[in-house]
């Protein structure tokens, strides 16, 4: 799984950055970059500042120092709103999604800043990749199983074409056939060309799709390297594989 | 019987009137979580500013599309300069600023308008209708007919278009709203706006029966308020409910008991509610799939 990505601008850039709840700091300076087209694992225990870090470049998680660029623009300055037409889409922790309104409802309003396109052939593509949503397009989508409103979540950031698909724990508390399509979604929208960085309890199934991988340990980077490195790196082995 | 016409009647009307000033709190807050005690100066606003425009000459329609555009620009100005720069404050400190707001809009309504009773003309005279016995002011009709109007078109914009199911969508979940790219901000003040424009509506209705003047806004709040709380704090059919149920009680206990008590009970409900049912009639516990 060796690839060279030298010399290719990333797409996503962090330097040193610092962001908290109130008085106390959850991610103390971290640096961290993904380039076009790659998987990126962020493996961490419960608490290391994972989510806070996927809320920072989304946009609702304030930081008080360093920097984040999207394609060499400066974006920590931007309201939430204004990062998804760049190209940033989140699936946050737990789907949140619009429980009171239906799948199809959920879907258009991920695609609100395209809210005048056509937007059919988003939809086909979303239904594409995962059919389990088809006959749900009417349904609640507070009322649907665990697997189908994780579907539904993922399928909502894509509706925004982002370049850049943050996905928060995405199996949490999926059956493993489940947890399964939901990785093979992954590695497909890969290679469609969209850049993923991933957030995964199961750090081994994470760590198989990715590419590259950094390892957060209380609001730290502590190591990084390609996907198959972290993977044999003996600490995370004892700490997040169980070997 | 005849007088229980009289009171239903008269309590549907009163009460079409809480449930859109519940209708204005309602969108407030399932857009912000804020419960805007200026609501009831929307209200007065509408009446207050059709009273003045008609006194120097515009024709009634025109008055009253300018003091609907009125009420709206002191919402928006009200989410603007007083809820926006406080962004990130408690909620009990948001609700602080509108019964500010509201003390202010009293202050300068004194100032602007007078602090004497106005009336309206009826749209269709004041020549009683007879029904079963009960004398019903034609006017009592337009207040219905009003409000009907209002909530329908309320709900066909919530429901059936983007823009509605975005309000909804910031309602159930503003973080996820936030990250599909929805301004929320831009959300609530549209609530602020739309809640003043619904205000000011009923206040133009009702202005030819109850009268209006630059403080009738503190009663109706709390009176809106109470009918939000009785159906559910949330609920936009709730507020409906919760504001016909109220106007009725007040009408009935105004009637078959004395007419002096009228005010009591809006808080005695208040206080029933919070006793009894936090949630109100159509509100329930939240279920939250994991």
């Amino acid at each position: 799984m060796e690839r060279t990505t030298h010399g290719v601008a990333p797409l996503l850039e962090i330097e040193n950055l610092i962001s908290g709840y109130g008085r106390i700091e959850a991610l103390h300076g971290v640096s961290m970059n993904i380039k076009p087209g790659e998987i990126v694992s962020l493996v961490g225990a419960n608490g290391a500042g994972k989510t806070t870090l996927l809320r920072a470049i989304s946009g609702v998680q304030s930081v008080s120092a360093g920097t984040i660029r999207f394609e060499g623009q400066a974006i920590d300055r931007l309201p939430a709103h204004a990062r998804v037409p760049l190209g940033i889409a989140q699936v946050p922790e737990g789907r949140q999604l619009f429980a009171p309104l239906t799948a199809t409802d959920n879907l258009m309003l991920g695609a609100w800043w395209r809210r005048a396109d056509d937007l059919s052939a988003e939809l086909a593509r979303v239904h594409e990749l995962f059919p389990m949503l088809r006959p749900l397009s009417r349904s609640t989508a507070g009322m649907l199983s665990g697997g189908q409103q994780q579907m539904l979540a993922i399928g909502r950031a894509l509706m925004s074409k982002p370049r850049l698909l943050l996905l928060d724990e995405p199996s949490l508390g999926l059956a493993p056939i489940l947890v399964d399509q939901i990785l093979d979604a992954i590695v497909r929208l890969k290679s469609e060309g969209v850049t993923v960085l991933l957030i995964e309890q199961n750090a081994r199934a994470a760590l198989a799709i990715a590419d590259r991988a950094y390892v957060l340990e209380t609001g730290r980077i502590t190591a990084s390297g390609t996907a198959s490195e972290i993977a044999s790196d003996e600490r995370v082995q004892r700490a997040y594989l169980g070997i | 019987m005849a007088e229980f016409l009289q009171f239903l009647f008269s309590g549907l009307t009163v009460g079409a009137v809480y449930a859109l000033v519940a209708l204005g709190f309602t969108l407030i807050y399932n857009a912000s979580g804020i419960i805007n005690f200026a609501q009831g100066e929307f209200v007065m606003l509408g009446g207050m500013t059709t009273v003045f425009l008609a006194l120097v000459g515009v024709p009634l329609p025109l008055a009253a599309v300018v003091a609907v555009l009125a009420a709206v620009a002191v919402g928006l100005l009200l989410h603007r300069f007083a809820i926006e720069p406080a962004r990130g404050a408690d909620t009990v400190s948001l609700i602080m600023i509108t019964i500010g707001a509201s003390i202010f809009l009293r202050g300068a309504a004194q100032v602007v308008f007078d602090k004497r009773f106005h009336s309206l003309p009826h749209l269709f005279g004041t020549d009683p209708l007879r029904i079963g016995g009960a004398a019903i002011l034609p006017q009592s009709l337009v207040v219905l007919a009003g409000a009907t109007v209002i909530v329908v078109l309320l709900w066909i914009f919530i429901d059936r278009t983007l823009f509605g199911k975005a309000v909804i969508a910031t309602a159930a979940n503003r973080l996820a709203a936030r990250l599909v790219g929805i301004n929320t901000g831009h959300m609530i003040g549209f609530s602020f706006a739309i809640s003043a424009a619904i205000g000011a509506l009923a206040g133009i209705l009702v202005t030819p029966i109850t009268l209006t003047s630059y403080d009738v806004g503190t009663l109706l709040a709390l009176k809106g308020f109470a009918a939000a709380m009785l159906g559910g704090m949330g609920y936009a059919l709730g507020a409906v409910v919760g504001g016909l149920l109220l106007g009725l009680l007040e009408a009935f206990s105004a009637g078959y008991l004395s007419s002096k008590y009228k005010d009591v009970v809006a808080f005695l409900v208040i206080l029933a509610v919070f006793f009894v049912m936090p949630q109100g009639l159509l509100g329930r516990a939240k279920v939250e799939r994991v």
